[in-house]
């Protein structure tokens, strides 16, 4: 335990990171209800990217500055640890809905089971998965969907070696080995960048050949929202690869304390460890 | 604005208060910006409370409107859509803006002098975690005055009344739930990590006080479905704007789903708002009786099980939905196991209770009332449990008369009762005891008037959230909006109190209750600005709450 736990003087990035969030909610919000509000928007999110560069800026600098000790290093692996559980129940959310719509929901409009009175709304229907039919044909669902042996397999290669990657880049920057380090993290971000223009490629193909559409029906919805978060998150994480690149070069991380690395690993981890999900229960089953 | 800066005003002379009481001068801008920029725990706490009050008397003035609308049968004075606006707005701003916020705040002033920590673990994170409420609040109370009205679809905004058939406004809802749910999540963080890793050398976890444990636990469960209401909130914003069928049958989803997902995180909701409550009664029933806590052991272990019961239970809201019968006896049975450790809290509070030098001061009126009243609306919620009879009681004024309970003379009493507890340790002033005891007899005839009645309008088959109703419901409705119009204006009393004790009053010593025991009674009161700069000394053999 420490006596001297350090308690940032006031600062100014969380009110301005207040502002540009709100910013962007007020001009999503205000875009989708009533169709205007895009520069709200535009100046929120640009205002996002601006205040993680200059309240991380901060941090580091303080990091560097050895302002932190081994229970500030705590503080901050518990509140990541934290967060990725809360985005771990986020994606459950998704999973959750993919699963009871699978599990009971189109069995019942179907007439199968406990609340197969349903039926009576579309007798016609008949329920598969993927749904290629919805139960009101004006809907309708896609023609085809993503055989998941071609691009999906490359992905789930893809993400899996970018994990043992970035690992072997985690073991370098523990042995000292710097030129090791900045190779196999280079190798880690080009892998994920490969995986989102693949995952791009994906998309199109699916919009414009598949009529696979966020509209077409329970089996878009549920494709386009968990494969779209996940694509978010490996966004998220290849920019945070990319910060810890530059870092990398600038020299910044010792053998023994890096947190900001272990943080940038546990969350393209989890990222990984998403996508399993998806290509097992999206794509493959 | 205006109100804004007359809050700040108000309240810079609390902490001018504080800061005089102590060696520290202020530091950094003064002024409104000062409060903008803070990382002080004790501050930020009090912007919590501050923001929680003012939702409170908002959250407030809409329940009368209903009131005033439900004095009579008939239409009186507003519009069946401004009704429904009503009721929604009121249960959102009550849930999200007064109850959990107040708890967030007492978290921020005494989770760092409860466990000896120099603030909290991540201060610039708390300030982006309050800061985002006026804004996420901003946002929900602006949409009463855009284009198609507010949200109408009740506090739940059930699939399709909030997708298909909601106002152009929903997407401003969305936005600010989506603030408001960051803002729950990083701070849940925050507490968990403060307390895991900032108490003082030699507090084990089951030294901790009761009132750390129940906020460790509550603020697992934030973490754990505060996600889950983003991602359902995220599905209805796809299902309006971008096509979407996961609430559409006709496209192959189900609005039960919306239900299913929203009780996920609905039920423990209604656990996060209480649990905290909880912690702060098993703080002052001992105080007062001048005994250690009956059962510290068995507090936390109950506190953890109605945790991760809360995760198993979320259907019996649903009863009538039309869920398989498997279903139904599963819910049924894992909600009523609840009662259990439950009943072991009641049942130690009481035992705490027995044989102690009992005195009745304000915070003690109102931890009593809890006790009493809160324990009412438990069981009416074993009543609820029942599959059939909530056939008969569901979306009646009997489930209104059961949660209003449990929220209001059970956590909103809670939240006065520690505000009456602390107010010296904040202050340096004890709050007027003869009027606290004013402010706790009005709200108990005001509460009891408003509430007690619609168990019975309730139990006679009046449907909940509807602008008229059948002559036969006349005289309850008159006795609960009477009621209503008592324990809203008692509310004032409480106001006045604060001001008072901000100003002056009796001088409280640093132990300001004869009985009291924890870390922050042995600070100053007014508690100095920075407390904890060095862990303090702490010896479980004498200090912790569960010794023998």
């Amino acid at each position: 335990m420490t006596s001297q736990y350090y308690v940032p003087p006031t600062s100014k990035w969380p009110i301005i990171a207040v502002v540009v969030l709100g910013s962007t909610a007020v001009g999503a919000g205000a875009l989708m209800s009533y169709g205007s509000g895009l520069p709200f928007l535009l100046a929120g999110l640009v205002g996002i990217a601006f205040v993680m560069y200059g309240w991380f800026r901060d941090v580091v600098n303080e990091s560097m500055g050895g302002l932190y000790d081994s229970q500030m290093d705590r503080s901050f692996r518990q509140g990541m640890g934290w967060f990725i559980f809360s985005e771990v129940m986020f994606f459950a959310a998704f999973f959750g809905a993919l699963f009871y719509i699978r599990v009971f929901a189109l069995p019942w409009l179907d007439g199968q089971g406990a609340k197969g009175i349903t039926a009576l709304l579309w007798p016609d229907f008949s329920a598969s998965w993927p749904l290629m039919q919805t139960p009101d044909p004006s809907i309708g669902g896609p023609q085809a969907i993503i055989n998941p042996w071609t691009l999906p397999l490359i992905n789930t290669l893809l993400l899996v070696s970018s994990s043992v990657t970035l690992t072997i880049a985690h073991h370098a920057l523990k042995a000292g080995e710097r030129v090791k380090l900045r190779n196999w993290l280079i190798a880690t971000l080009v892998l994920g960048l490969v995986f989102l223009v693949i995952q791009g490629i994906e998309y199109v193909e699916a919009w414009t050949q598949l009529g696979l559409t966020l509209q077409a029906g329970i089996y878009g919805s549920t494709f386009f929202l968990l494969t779209g978060f996940h694509g978010l998150h490996v966004t998220i994480g290849a920019i945070v690869l990319a910060v810890l690149l530059v870092r990398v070069l600038k020299g910044h991380f010792s053998a023994d304390n890096h947190f900001a690395f272990e943080a940038g690993a546990w969350y393209w981890h989890f990222v990984d460890v998403v996508w399993i999900g998806l290509f097992l229960f999206v794509y493959v089953f | 604005m205006a109100s804004e800066t007359s809050q700040a005003t108000l309240h810079s002379s609390v902490s001018d208060v504080a800061a005089g009481g102590a060696a520290h001068a202020s530091h950094g801008p003064t002024g409104l910006l000062r409060w903008l920029v803070t990382t002080n725990h004790k501050e930020i706490g009090s912007l919590y409370l501050i923001f929680s009050l003012v939702m409170l008397f908002i959250g407030g003035s809409m329940a009368l409107v209903i009131r005033a609308e439900l004095f009579q049968p008939g239409m009186q004075y507003v519009q069946p859509e401004f009704f429904n606006q009503m009721t929604t707005m009121h249960g959102l701003i009550m849930v999200f803006g007064a109850i959990m916020p107040a708890f967030v705040g007492l978290a921020n002033w005494m989770i760092p002098m409860q466990i000896g920590a120099p603030d909290m673990a991540l201060p610039r994170l708390n300030n982006f975690s309050f800061w985002l409420l006026p804004v996420a609040f901003g946002i929900l109370l602006s949409t009463l005055f855009m284009e198609g009205g507010g949200p109408n679809f009740g506090w739940t905004f059930y699939a399709p009344l909030s997708t298909t058939f909601a106002p152009p406004s929903t997407s401003f809802f969305i936005m600010s739930i989506h603030l408001a749910g960051i803002s729950s999540i990083l701070g849940a963080i925050n507490i968990i990590a403060t307390i895991l890793n900032l108490r003082t050398p030699g507090m084990r976890l089951m030294d901790m006080s009761l009132f750390v444990w129940t906020w460790l636990i509550t603020a697992f469960l934030l973490i754990a479905v505060m996600p889950v209401l983003a991602g359902v909130v995220t599905m209805m914003l796809m299902d309006i704007n971008f096509g979407t069928s996961f609430f559409d049958a006709a496209g192959g989803g189900d609005p039960v789903l919306f239900q299913h997902l929203f009780w996920f995180f609905g039920h423990p909701e209604v656990y996060i708002m209480i649990l905290p409550a909880f912690g702060i009664v098993s703080l002052i029933v001992p105080t007062f009786a001048r005994k250690r806590l009956f059962g510290y052991a068995s507090m936390v272990y109950a506190t953890a099980s109605i945790a991760l019961l809360s995760f198993v239970v979320w259907a019996h809201h649903m009863f009538t939905v039309g869920l398989p019968l498997t279903a139904e006896l599963f819910f049924m049975y894992s909600t009523m196991l609840i009662a259990v450790p439950t009943g072991v809290k009641v049942f130690n509070w009481i035992a705490t209770l027995f044989r102690g030098s009992i005195t009745f001061e304000v915070p003690m009126l109102f931890a009593l009332g809890f006790i009493v009243m809160f324990t009412i609306g438990g069981l009416s919620g074993v009543m609820l449990a029942i599959v059939p009879a909530d056939f008969q009681y569901h979306d009646t004024y009997f489930v209104v008369a059961h949660f209003h309970y449990v929220l209001v003379p059970g956590a909103l009493f809670a939240i006065m009762a520690a505000v009456y507890f602390w107010l010296p340790k904040w202050t340096g002033h004890y709050a007027s005891e003869t009027l606290g005891k004013w402010h706790f007899w009005l709200s108990v005839i005001g509460v009891n008037l408003t509430f007690f009645p619609m168990h019975f309008s309730g139990l006679a088959g009046m449907p909940r959230r509807i602008p008229d109703y059948a002559l036969q419901f006349a005289d309850f409705n008159m006795i609960s909006s009477i009621g209503g119009f008592l324990f809203g204006f008692s509310q004032l009393i409480f106001v006045w109190v604060v001001i008072k004790a901000v100003r002056g009053g009796r001088k409280a010593p640093a132990k300001a209750w004869e009985g009291a025991e924890g870390l922050e009674w042995t600070v100053p009161s007014p508690a100095p600005l920075h407390t904890f700069d060095t862990p303090p000394a702490y010896d479980p053999q004498t200090d912790s709450p569960s010794r023998h």
